[in-house]
C-alpha cells in the first residue's frame, strides 16, 4: 500500500520511458525528445548512399563493438546522471576490474582450484570489486554530502593507481578462450558483447521505466528535496546508483581485456568516463537529473561512433573528427536547453 | 564565520605542506636542497599555472574540463613559433589558450550550457586541433632562439655575483643563490599568483567572482555583471592553461599534443586540498598555490624514500596516495562545512 502511494505521488503523467517532464508541442521539444533518433537514421541513411561496404556484417560487429563498453558504463552513468550526479570514477574502476581478472582464469590466486571455477570467479570478483568500490562513492556522496565530481574524482585518481599497484604496472597477456567468450564469442552470428550491452540497456530501462526504484531515481534527480518529504530514502537510491555504476565499469572493464587478450592497467577504460558523459548527453538524458533514457544512451553513443566512422570512412582524419564530436555534443545539449527554457 | 571557515582550510593545508617539508629535510638527505628545490619549483609551475585558472572558476561555481587539453594545443602552437624567438611563442600559445577560453566562455554564457558539457566539449576541440596542427607528432621546438630559457633557464641567472653559492656557503649564501637561481616558469607562476591574490582580494572583479559564486541570480538581480564574470574566468582560466603549454614545450623541448591528460582533475584536486568549496562563492588563492605544492611534494618524497632503501613503492603509489588525501580533505570538509548549512 505505501509503495502504490509513493509511486503514485512521485509518477510524472506520462508514460513514456523518458520521465519526469510533460511534452510540449513545439519543434524544440520534439528535436530534443527525438532528435537523436532522427540523426542516427540520417546518418544511416547517408552511409548507405554514399560509403562503400556500408550495409555489412562486419561493418555492423565493429561499430558496436566500439561502442560495447561505453554504453555499458554509459548505462551506470545514465543512472548516476539521473539522480544529479556525476562518477567520473568508471575508467579507474574498469582498470580495477580488469587488472584482478587475469590472475583468476591463469589460475595464480588459487592454483588448485579447478578450472570453471577460476573462469566463473575471474567474472564474479571483479565485478563484485567495482561495485564494492561504486558503493564506496556513493557512501561519500550520500554519507558525507560531498559532491559527486569531487567525490567519485578520489576513486578517478587512486583507483587507477590502485590497479596499476596491484599488477605492478605490468602488461598481463593471456589466451584463456574460456574467459574471453565474454566479448569474442558469437551468438547468432553477432558478438556475446553486444547482447551483454543490449541486456544491460534493455535492464536498465526495465528498471528506470518499471520499478519503484527507477521511479525514485528520477525523482531524486527532478527534485530532492520533495523527494525527500515524499519518503522517497534518498540517501539509499543515490548510494545504489552508484553501485550501478560501478558493476556496469566491472563488466566493461572484463570485456576490455578479453576483446584485447591483454590487461594493461595503464590503458583500460582511459577517457571511458568522458566518451560515457558524451553518449548520455547526447542520448537526451538531462544534465541536471529528473530525465533519463538508457535507449538514448546507446543512440548517443551510436551518433557520436557513426560520425566518427563516416567522417574517416570519407577520409577526414581522426583529430578533426574529435572537433566534429565536440560541436556534436554542443548541438545536442544546446537543443535539450531550448526546450527547458 | 564563512571566512573563518575559509582560512581555517587555508591554514591547515599550509600547515600540512611545512609539516611535509620539515618531516622531509629532517628525514632525507638532499631534500632541503637548492637543487631539489629548483627542480620541484620549476617542474610544479605548470600545474600552479593551470590551478590558478581552475581556482578562479570554481569560485564562480563552474569547471573547466579543458586546461590539460589547451595546454597541449598551446605546446603545439608555441612549439611552431618557437624559431621566431621566445616572444612570438610565448604570445602566440597564451593567444591560443586566450580563445580555447573565450569559446568556453562564450558556449557557456550565450548558449547557456553546463560548464562541465562545454569544457568537455571544448576539451576534445582543442585536443583535435592540437593534433592536427602537430599531424599526431611531437613538434621539435628551436633550441637556436632563446625559447627554451622559459622553461628551462633561471631569470636572474645572468645577475648573480661570483661570491654567491660554493660549496661551504651559509645560509644567506644559499638563500641568495637560490634567488638568483629561481627558475623562469616559477618567476611567472610567481606573478600571475601575486596578482591574482590581488585581483580577487582588492578589485571588484574578485568581488564578482565571488559574488557569481554565491549566487549567480541573486548577483544577476543586484546588477552586477554576472556575464562578464562568468566570460572572464573562463579567459582568464584558458590563457594561464595556454601560458603552461608555453612553459611545457620549453621545458621539454617540443609540443606535445597528447600531453595534458588528467591535468584538469589533477588542478581541481589542487584546489580542493586547498579549501575552496567547489559549490563555489568562497576560496582562496594562496591555499590553492599550497595544495598544488603538497600534491607535487608527495611525489618528491615517494622518491626519496625509495633512494633510502627501507621500502620500495613503485610510483604507482604516487595517484593512490594523492587519492587517499584528497580523501581525507573532503570528508574533514565536509564535517567542517556541515553545521553551517544543514
Amino acid at each position: 500500500m505505501s509503495v502504490d502511494l509513493k509511486e503514485m505521488l512521485i509518477k510524472p503523467a506520462s508514460s513514456e520511458e523518458t520521465e519526469g517532464r510533460q511534452p510540449r508541442p513545439s519543434a524544440a521539444a520534439w528535436l530534443s525528445r527525438y532528435g537523436a533518433y532522427l540523426a542516427l537514421a540520417l546518418l544511416v541513411l547517408f552511409n548507405l548512399a554514399f560509403t562503400p561496404h556500408f550495409a555489412t556484417m562486419q561493418t555492423f560487429s565493429v561499430n558496436l563493438a566500439q561502442i560495447c563498453t561505453i554504453v555499458i558504463v554509459g548505462v551506470g552513468m545514465t543512472l548516476v546522471i539521473a539522480t544529479g550526479g556525476i562518477d567520473l570514477s568508471v575508467g579507474s574502476l574498469m582498470a580495477i576490474a580488469g587488472a584482478i581478472a587475469p590472475g583468476f582464469f591463469t589460475g595464480y590466486y588459487f592454483p588448485s582450484a579447478p578450472p570453471y571455477l577460476n573462469i566463473a570467479l575471474s567474472i564474479a570478483v571483479p565485478i563484485a570489486v567495482a561495485g564494492l568500490f561504486g558503493l564506496f562513492n556513493g557512501w561519500l556522496v550520500a554519507g558525507f554530502r560531498i559532491q559527486p565530481i569531487i567525490a567519485t574524482l578520489v576513486l578517478f585518481i587512486a583507483g587507477r593507481g590502485i590497479a596499476q599497484v596491484w599488477t605492478n604496472g605490468d602488461l598481463q597477456v593471456f589466451k584463456m578462450p574460456a574467459f574471453q567468450a565474454i566479448a569474442l564469442g558469437h551468438v547468432l552470428g553477432v558478438p556475446l558483447q553486444i547482447w551483454i550491452m543490449l541486456a544491460v540497456v534493455i535492464l536498465a530501462a526495465w528498471v528506470l521505466r518499471r520499478t519503484v526504484f527507477g521511479r525514485q531515481v528520477l525523482a531524486v534527480g527532478g527534485n530532492e528535496a520533495a523527494a525527500r518529504l515524499s519518503g522517497v530514502p534518498v540517501g539509499r537510491v543515490k548510494c545504489l546508483v552508484y553501485v550501478a555504476s560501478g558493476l556496469c565499469s566491472g563488466v566493461a572493464g572484463l570485456i576490455v581485456i578479453a576483446m584485447n587478450s591483454a590487461a594493461d592497467a595503464n590503458l583500460i577504460g582511459m577517457g571511458t568516463e568522458l566518451d560515457a558523459i558524451a553518449a548520455v548527453a547526447v542520448g537526451g538524458t538531462l544534465l541536471s537529473g529528473g530525465r533519463a533514457t538508457t535507449t538514448g544512451t546507446l543512440v548517443g553513443a551510436l551518433i557520436i561512433q557513426l560520425v566518427r566512422y563516416t567522417l574517416l570512412a570519407n577520409g577526414v582524419p581522426d583529430s578533426a573528427a574529435l572537433i566534429a564530436k565536440a560541436a556534436l555534443i554542443v548541438i545536442a545539449v544546446w537543443l535539450q536547453r531550448q526546450e527547458r527554457a | 564565520m564563512k571566512r573563518a571557515h575559509v582560512s581555517g582550510a587555508g591554514i591547515g593545508v599550509t600547515l600540512a605542506l611545512l609539516f611535509l617539508i620539515i618531516v622531509g629535510g629532517w628525514r632525507y638527505d638532499g631534500f632541503l636542497s637548492s637543487y631539489n628545490i629548483l627542480t620541484v619549483l620549476r617542474y610544479n609551475s605548470m600545474f600552479a599555472l593551470v590551478s590558478l585558472g581552475m581556482c578562479f572558476v570554481i569560485m564562480t561555481g563552474g569547471i573547466d574540463l579543458s586546461v590539460g587539453s589547451v595546454a597541449a594545443m598551446t605546446s603545439v602552437v608555441s612549439a611552431y613559433l618557437s624559431p621566431y624567438g621566445l616572444l612570438p611563442g610565448l604570445l602566440g600559445g597564451v593567444a591560443a589558450g586566450l580563445c580555447a577560453g573565450a569559446l568556453s566562455g562564450f558556449i557557456i554564457v550565450k548558449l547557456r550550457i553546463l560548464p562541465f558539457i562545454a569544457t568537455l566539449a571544448v576539451m576534445l576541440a582543442a585536443s583535435g586541433v592540437g593534433l592536427l596542427l602537430a599531424d599526431n607528432q611531437s613538434v621539435a621546438v628551436s633550441y637556436d632562439s632563446s625559447f627554451t630559457s622559459l622553461g628551462q633557464g633561471s631569470l636572474l641567472e645572468s645577475f648573480q655575483p661570483d661570491w654567491v653559492g660554493g660549496d661551504n656557503a651559509n645560509w644567506l649564501g644559499t638563500a641568495l643563490s637560490l634567488f638568483f637561481n629561481f627558475p623562469t616558469p616559477a618567476w611567472l607562476a610567481l606573478v600571475a599568483y601575486v596578482v591574482a591574490t590581488v585581483l580577487l582580494n582588492w578589485r571588484p572583479f574578485g568581488r564578482h567572482v565571488l559574488a557569481v559564486g554565491g549566487g549567480e541570480e541573486a548577483s544577476r538581480l543586484m546588477g552586477l555583471p554576472t556575464d562578464r564574470t562568468v566570460f572572464l574566468v573562463y579567459l582568464m582560466s584558458g590563457g594561464l592553461a595556454g601560458l603552461a603549454g608555453v612553459i611545457l614545450a620549453s621545458q621539454f623541448g617540443a609540443g606535445q599534443p597528447i600531453e595534458g591528460v588528467g591535468w584538469e582533475l589533477f588542478a581541481i584536486a589542487s584546489v580542493v586540498v586547498g579549501g575552496t568549496l567547489l559549490s563555489g562563492g568562497r576560496g582562496s588563492v594562496l591555499a590553492t598555490l599550497a595544495g598544488v605544492m603538497l600534491l607535487g611534494l608527495i611525489f618528491t618524497i615517494l622518491n626519496f624514500e625509495n633512494g633510502m632503501g627501507w621500502i620500495s613503492l613503485s610510483a604507482y603509489w604516487q595517484s593512490v596516495i594523492r587519492g587517499a588525501f584528497l580523501l581525507v580533505v573532503v570528508m574533514l570538509q565536509s564535517k567542517l562545512a556541515r553545521p553551517i548549512t544543514a
